[in-house]
């Protein structure tokens, strides 16, 4: 009963954290692109995405101690903090560990942001671009669901909105610079003459 | 020319200006060696009672700016002789440096031998070769002061990599740009340590305090305020460029001064770009000095005095000047960036009389917000200057608004 | 202890996010940069001026204590332009 309760939870501890993160980027994108309708301000893009992001650790830590901890698994404490070192399924775990330890990087640099240059928290920040995929390809490799439609479906809906979302980013983030850069005319390369 | 009961040359004194930077040899001959006993708490007292104001534009006490590096005793203050002159049309700083670079190096290393500083740099326009060759030269040939370095700063020129925080960033990270304003140069500055930025036009002054007292110095100028100043002055005169002039001298004898007449003049720009506009009928007999002309609502500024022909057209003379200092903006603030290229765009529009129906409105308001909004004085300075041309040239922007010009189009567009 | 807003000039990105949690004291220009309003924030928006400063994705708006003293001296200073 335990080890059956264990094991689901961790499945769904795992696939709830996928989508927790799926949402997290959608809304740093949608706060980075300033992005607004009537009855959502742009505020409330930000603060979901702060709010999220700390609801996923809370699953992902489930996720992670659930697994460890179930004596189903023969996974360590040393399988969760050393990735890779587990020789199960070990390329798929490993990629969990070290999207784990990008996300815990990011989240504590976005916590104690003051603390650290903008650079360095935006660089971390980006490799968000790295965790995500990560995370997915880990859930494919050892999630025991990998096979059903419901979790191809969902993986699929949430690659598309992580692509969709990186794309308008990356679109959007082109036409402020345009806009920037056009605003002013050159500086004078010459002094006026007198 | 009995109108300047005083000799105002104090500065400018000494030998003719077409031979050229005057050579320690001659200086310490003409003015005896540099009185760098006198340094620290007396130096200081002596320019606060003097009333020093410092040169560069805003025109702050210097013997107040000493005090408060003094003050901080920290070791390792640096001093900054201030050369960049960003004012495109100002030409005061570099012929100081060109003419009497020992006098500008005195006055440096009386402020760092006073604020307890060992490093004296002098920040000159990489552009101005004469300048840079002067104070390479003067600095070959000076005998060293013990513990103090001394050095030349090449600097990229620009309106804004003058101003002091841009000066110490472009010491800092080769990047001469402004910065956002705590922490201040005077505390922390290059390479975090307390400095001590002054124009070189105010350290010339200093030296020559050190040596002649305050009394001395108080003997000229007209009004409240003492000493002379240098002022550039430009437009249809017959011998523009840098005087030196007691302050309380009026615009009508300054254009005299320059072999031209007040006829003709329409308007004035006074203190350069960070200055305003004025009508040249109501300013001709305003004495010149930062008092009086900031209770008239303008602005000494660095002596700028750029006269505008009655041909020209005060719309397009706006315009050039808004579009030079929109292209100079540093672009780090939004408001600078969005509020300057607007302002830019509809005063292009409503120079060229392609109006559109809010563009006076709307530079009325624009100008009105942008201040204050900035990292630096920068769009302050566009947003003022806008807004004291829309003042005195109404009816020029009426007319434009209207798609007309009043002025002969062969010279609307002169700005001398 | 009094506080007002103040705002990194450099660091603002106009996202606007401060202008939309506490309009009170923070207007947007037509860009989407913020005018602040130069005063002492009152008591009852505190909480609210703390969730702006938070929910700045720059980091750009900050609190700072309102001194007497302080004040006197930025208005001497801002009497002062140019500074070069």
């Amino acid at each position: 009963m335990i080890e059956s309760f264990l094991w689901y939870a961790t499945r769904g501890a795992g696939i709830a954290s996928l989508i927790m993160l799926t949402g997290v980027v959608a809304l740093g994108v949608l706060t980075a692109v300033r992005w607004q309708r009537p009855g959502w301000p742009r505020f409330l893009s930000a603060e979901f995405h702060q709010a999220v992001s700390l609801l996923t650790i809370v699953f992902v830590g489930i996720h992670i101690l659930i697994a460890v901890l179930d004596p189903y698994t023969s996974l360590g404490v040393g399988a969760a903090l050393v990735p890779f070192s587990s020789p199960y399924r070990q390329i798929w775990l490993g990629l969990g560990g070290v999207s784990m330890y990008l996300i815990a990087a990011i989240i504590v640099t976005s916590m104690l942001r003051p603390h650290f240059g903008r650079r360095t928290w935006r660089v971390i920040h980006w490799l968000t671009y790295a965790a995500w995929p990560m995370a997915l390809i880990h859930g494919i490799g050892t999630g025991s669901d990998t096979g059903a439609l419901w979790m191809w479906v969902l993986d699929a809906v949430c690659l598309f909105t992580v692509l969709g979302a990186v794309a308008w980013r990356a679109t959007a983030a082109d036409a402020a610079l345009v806009t920037r850069e056009s605003a002013l005319p050159p500086p004078a390369s010459q002094r006026i003459p007198r | 020319m009995t109108a300047i009961a005083i000799s105002p040359y104090r500065l400018l004194a000494g030998p003719r200006f077409d031979e050229g930077a005057e050579s320690y040899a001659d200086h310490v001959a003409r003015l005896g060696e540099p009185p760098y006993g006198f340094a620290g708490p007396r130096l200081i007292e002596s320019l606060e009672r003097s009333g020093l104001l410092g040169r560069g534009g805003a025109g702050f006490p210097v013997g107040r700016k000493w005090r408060a590096v003094a003050d901080r005793g920290r070791r390792g203050t640096v001093v900054i002789a201030n050369g960049a002159e960003g004012e495109p049309r100002s030409a005061k700083d570099r012929a100081l440096l060109t003419l009497r670079p020992h006098l500008v190096i005195d006055g440096a290393i009386l402020a760092a031998l006073s604020v307890g500083a060992g490093t004296v740099r002098v920040y000159v326009g990489t552009e101005h070769r004469e300048a840079v060759a002067a104070v390479a030269r003067a600095i070959a040939e000076r005998p060293r002061v013990r513990g103090m370095r001394l050095d030349l700063v090449e600097a990229p020129i620009g309106y804004v990599s003058g101003e002091s925080s841009a000066v110490v960033r472009y010491l800092n990270e080769r990047d001469a740009r402004p910065t956002t304003s705590p922490p201040r140069p005077s505390e922390r500055g290059v390479g975090g340590r307390p400095t001590l930025v002054q124009n070189v036009e105010s350290l010339a002054y200093a030296a020559l305090i050190a040596r002649h007292g305050t009394e001395w110095y108080c003997e000229a100028g007209r009004g409240e305020v003492r000493g002379t100043a240098l002022v550039t002055i430009t437009g249809p005169v017959r011998e523009p460029g840098v005087r030196e002039i007691e302050y309380g001298t009026t615009l009508r004898e300054l254009i005299q001064l320059a072999g031209g007449t007040p006829d003709g003049i329409g308007a004035v720009l006074l203190g350069g770009y960070f200055g305003g506009w004025g009508n040249a009928t109501d300013l001709l007999d305003m004495p010149l000095d930062p008092v009086t002309l900031a209770s008239a609502g303008l602005g000494f500024g660095c002596g700028l005095v750029s006269l505008l022909p009655n041909e020209s057209c005060g719309v397009w003379a706006t315009e050039q000047i808004v579009a030079y200092m929109a292209g100079e903006s540093a672009r780090q603030c939004g408001p600078c960036i969005f509020g300057l290229g607007a302002m830019a765009t509809s005063l292009r529009r409503l120079a060229t009389g392609g109006s559109a129906r809010d563009d006076l409105v709307n530079l009325d308001r624009w100008s009105a917000e942008l201040m204050g909004r900035g990292a630096c004085h920068h769009p302050d300075g566009a947003a003022a200057l806008l807004r004291s041309g829309l003042a005195v040239f109404a009816d020029e922007f009426a007319l434009h608004a209207a798609g007309r010009c009043s002025r002969p189009p062969r010279h609307a567009r002169e700005m001398a | 202890m009094r506080h007002r807003l103040a705002l990194d000039r450099i660091k603002c990105d106009g996202y606007g996010m401060c202008a939309e949690i506490l309009p009170e004291m923070i207007a947007l220009d037509d860009w989407g940069y913020p005018i602040l309003r130069d005063a002492p924030i009152p008591g009852h928006l505190l909480d609210l001026a703390l969730r702006a400063v938070d929910v700045c994705p720059v980091l750009a708006l900050r609190l700072e204590p309102v001194l007497r003293d302080a004040v006197r001296e930025r208005r001497a200073e801002g009497a002062l332009l140019g500074g070069r």
